[in-house]
């Protein structure tokens, strides 16, 4: 359809359309420039930078524990995954020196898991609820942001923050969980697979959202690889590639992770890697996460007696170690919601890190924007950058 | 499907040189003039398959306590095969003034982003680069943030960063590591 309406058979001529950086739908901060031809996008360029914080510089001021708080923003949408990657990233650097040796408790390694799932599950459900909002259907993110009031109000128990918790600590996590935690998380989890259900037979499964996801903006699975595509974008295209599995980290090697890769769920009109496929891989990913979080909380051993280890079990004491860290350098990659979430942490034997790089999904998820945009229809535009789930923070850092 | 150890996909990508870094994490030298032709073998040989680019950064190399001490900007590339699911970290050392190295945007598009971002913050050119602009600071900022001699602006388009009177606070002192 595009050939036929193009510029060059009608004489017309292109409009540039600037989307954002100040737009609902492009998810924060990021301006699109768009070029059309008619209702055809011509040539799409993202702009980034609106939302610069030079986290990486900030890196190389800050001591090696103070930098926790700023993984949180980052990504404030999976705080609890980017404050993983960085603390198993200076652990891993500590473990490369016999005598900076640090072990993290079981118990601490299950509460990872388990806050880390649940922050998977809130962070799936903003993505997919606002892809139905892009493309009109308000209810369904509003079941979402409902659903995800509840994995806050369990986080805001365990360390008082709904946002950005700066929970997770180099060698263990802030806080223990209370003693109701368990039962209050599985009560929490029994009512949000009933409303998971009722978000399905909304959303999911309705015609009219499936036909305008289903064969848009198709990856293939080689693009998807050579672009750099990263966790749920890259298992839509099909690619079976999960670092919890595959390079597991903590206690994932133990739990079995289920990976589920894009099929052309979208029917008929469906192609492997397309915006729906995007979406299934997501929501099925919630549902694993459920289970995970369950197998977590089998695995949580008893909270240690306060007198046999005055931290109770749940964090290991890094405060030495951290002074005089050994020097060179490490990378350490963990599976965020938007994907692989990278730390390259290059240390100088000094209390403060020499460098701090973080890569994440969502910056290369836009590489690829400008080639996919290109011949599609203007309202479809919003589809892909909904798919594609990208958080500014994350990529301008 | 089988992956390789270092010392195996060392052998197959002369003439980069095999290092180890201070904590013991093996990494290859590899020369800027080689490096788009070693990229291509290294992706396209089927016993190694480096088909993703899994992250591309680099660091100054200034006030880091190398023996020799060095003032080059280190660009470096981890590599990763998903059909193979091993890795590789490649580096390459661009000389502080003229600090240019070969784009690799042709072998892995993944490049095109890092790069820009490498540019930005480092200050590395990419020769043949198709679009090698800031992406993240505005196009008109001056010096590279992620060096180590970067001095902070007191102003940006005649915009003050500080009040009158106000001091930008001393930037941490790096010990000598003991």
């Amino acid at each position: 359809m595009s050939s036929d309406l193009a510029i060059e058979t009608l004489g017309g001529e292109r409009m540039r359309l600037n989307m954002g950086p100040h737009h609902p739908a492009t998810h924060g901060v990021l301006r699109l420039i768009v070029d059309t031809d008619g209702e055809v996008v011509a040539n799409c360029t993202p702009d980034h930078g609106y939302l610069h914080r030079a986290i990486e510089k900030i890196g190389e001021c800050v001591e090696w524990p103070m930098f926790v708080p700023y993984t949180d923003r980052v990504d404030y949408v999976c705080a609890m995954n980017a404050n993983l990657a960085y603390c198993l990233a200076v652990e891993r650097l500590l473990c490369t020196d016999a005598a900076t040796k640090v072990e993290v408790p079981l118990r601490a390694e299950c509460i990872r898991v388990i806050v880390a799932e649940l922050n998977r599950i809130s962070s799936h459900l903003v993505a997919v609820g606002a892809m139905a909002m892009d493309l009109g259907a308000y209810t369904p993110f509003l079941h979402g942001i409902a659903q995800r009031e509840g994995v806050n109000d369990i986080f805001e128990k365990l360390c008082g923050q709904r946002l950005t918790y700066n929970y997770i600590t180099i060698g263990g996590v802030a806080f223990d969980l209370h003693k109701d935690a368990a039962a209050e998380i599985e009560a929490f989890l029994a009512q949000f697979e009933k409303e998971m259900r009722r978000f399905n037979q909304l959303i999911t499964g309705n015609t009219i959202f499936r036909d305008r996801c289903a064969g848009v903006a198709v990856v293939s699975a080689a693009e998807a690889v050579a672009y750099g595509l990263v966790g749920p974008n890259l298992r839509g295209s099909g690619v079976d590639w999960d670092l919890r599995r595959d390079e597991p980290y903590g206690l994932y090697g133990k739990l079995g992770v289920r990976v589920p890769v894009g099929q052309a769920f979208a029917g008929t009109h469906g192609m492997i890697g397309d915006c729906y496929d995007r979406y299934i891989v997501r929501l099925l990913e919630i549902n694993e996460s459920v289970r995970l979080v369950r197998e977590a909380l089998k695995l949580l051993p008893p909270p240690a007696e306060k007198e046999a280890d005055p931290v109770g079990g749940f964090q290991a004491d890094v405060t030495k170690q951290l002074r005089k860290p050994p020097k060179g350098e490490i990378r350490v990659r963990t599976e965020a919601p938007r994907g692989e979430m990278g730390y390259v942490i290059v240390s100088d034997g000094t209390k403060i890190p020499y460098r701090v790089r973080c890569r994440t999904g969502s910056f290369t998820a836009c590489g690829i924007f400008n080639k996919l945009m290109k011949g599609i229809f203007l309202g479809d535009v919003v589809t892909v950058i909904g798919s594609f789930d990208i958080v500014v923070p994350e990529i301008d850092r | 499907m089988t992956a390789l150890d270092f010392a195996a996909i060392a052998e197959r990508a002369k003439p980069a040189e095999a290092r180890t870094s201070d904590n013991g994490q093996p990494w290859l030298l590899v020369p800027a003039t080689e490096l788009v032709r070693l990229c291509i073998l290294l992706r396209d040989d089927p016993a190694l398959r480096f088909d993703a680019l899994a992250d591309l950064t680099g660091w100054d190399l200034l006030k880091y306590p190398a023996t020799p001490p060095s003032s080059d900007i280190a660009v470096v590339y981890y590599l990763h095969s998903l059909t193979h699911r091993h890795h590789l970290t490649l580096k390459v050392l661009a000389p502080r003034e003229a600090c240019a190295v070969p784009s690799v945007s042709g072998v892995w598009p993944a490049a095109v982003y890092f790069e820009r971002e490498v540019f930005d913050l480092l200050g590395v050119r990419f020769d043949g680069h198709p679009s090698l602009k800031r992406i993240m600071c505005p196009d008109d900022w001056l010096g590279h943030a992620l060096r180590k001699d970067y001095v902070y602006p007191a102003a940006y388009n005649g915009i003050a960063h500080l009040r009158e009177g106000q001091k930008f606070e001393a930037a941490p002192v790096r010990g000598a590591p003991a």
